[in-house]
């Protein structure tokens, strides 16, 4: 009997947390793979549109963006309230797309150089007419499959 | 002297090291997946090519135009856009064989037999200069929406499926099902230039 007696006696001791780090790490390489970070820094303000019909970009690296919008505040003053185009880290114009077009074709593998497509990131109060310059460039440098970027919704009303 | 053990490092502040690691990659982490609406743009067409526009028949085409106030005038009358997808779907797939409305004919189609169904129907979308670009895109949104439609209604009917779920081969029949082409008009440059 006295030996029941001894084990009640005992208590629970500490929770073994040796594997807590295991786990943590576990999270964190799963946060660290899938993290993105931002390879560009926004020189103009984007709304971007909505639509119902948007699908999901597949192969990030075979796409290009163009950005196109108002110069956000801090440029406002050199490069005034016009929509400009942003390619990469500047801000270029509508002849420049070509160059751009060839250098993103160049960097790619050969293989892949017909899947290069083109997104277009355009705010929303952009008027239609650098948009169809810049169309029209991008026509000229046979990148011919585009992306208009927009955000999905389930309803337009 | 007596040989002291060596102490096992004392691994309990690992963890803290690592939830700070790990507090940093979920704050800075951005999960957002682009979307889009995928287009084709034609290619810049041959200069000693022959202008064929003209030669499509006016009831075989639907005409979107929108100007710099962002009105829409869709085969000759005004529209408000939330009619725009209902307009589209009418034309794509010309249910009650108007004559207005494009031209039918006996196609014979894999899985689906020999059907009627409209030839084939272009959709000619114009736009200003000055219209915005949230209008634009709305515009395109409600035409492919209507396809999209009648597409995944087709194929609910036939296979029990809806389109985005189908395998290739199918698709492709449920393509030449409804097919309609979005042209848009060359920009034209009023004002000279190239």
């Amino acid at each position: 009997m006295s030996r029941f007696k001894r084990k009640g006696k005992k208590g629970i001791g500490a929770i073994n947390t040796a594997s807590l780090p295991d786990i943590v790490f576990m999270l964190l390489f799963f946060f660290m793979t899938t993290t993105v970070m931002k390879e560009v820094d926004l020189k103009v303000n984007i709304r971007l549109p909505s639509t119902t019909e948007a699908k999901k970009l597949e192969k990030k690296d075979l796409v290009s963006f163009i950005y196109i919008g108002k110069p956000s505040i801090h440029f406002q003053k050199l490069f005034g309230t016009e929509p400009r185009i942003q390619l990469n880290d500047q801000f270029k114009a509508v002849i420049d797309i070509q160059d751009f077009i060839a250098q993103e074709r160049d960097a790619m593998n050969e293989s892949d150089q017909a899947k290069m497509s083109v997104s277009l990131k355009v705010d929303e109060e952009t008027k239609m007419g650098v948009v169809t310059d810049v169309k029209q460039a991008l026509r000229r440098a046979s990148a011919l499959k585009l992306n208009y970027s927009s955000i999905k919704v389930d309803n337009m009303r | 002297m007596a040989k002291r053990e060596v102490q096992p490092i004392n691994a309990g502040s690992m963890a803290d090291i690592a939830f700070l690691l790990l507090i940093f990659f979920l704050v800075t982490t951005t999960m957002d997946v682009d979307t889009g609406l995928m287009r084709r743009l034609p290619p810049i067409p041959d200069k000693d090519q022959i202008d064929t526009d003209d030669k499509i028949k006016e009831r075989n085409v639907f005409v979107v135009l929108i100007n710099k106030n962002n009105d829409l005038l869709v085969e000759n009358e005004e529209m408000s856009i939330y009619d725009l997808r209902e307009r589209a779907r009418e034309f794509i797939a010309n249910p009650d064989d108007r004559e207005n409305l494009p031209e039918k004919d006996y196609k014979d189609i894999q899985f689906f037999g020999n059907v009627y169904v409209p030839k084939n129907p272009v959709i000619s979308l114009r736009n200003d200069r000055g219209t915005e670009y949230g209008t634009y895109l709305m515009v395109q949104n409600e035409l492919l929406a209507a396809k999209n439609e009648l597409r995944d209604e087709i194929s609910m009917q036939t296979f029990g499926q809806k389109y985005d779920d189908l395998d290739e081969e199918h698709q492709d029949a449920v393509q030449q099902y409804y097919t309609s082409v979005l042209s848009e008009a060359e920009p034209k440059n009023i004002g000279g230039g190239n």
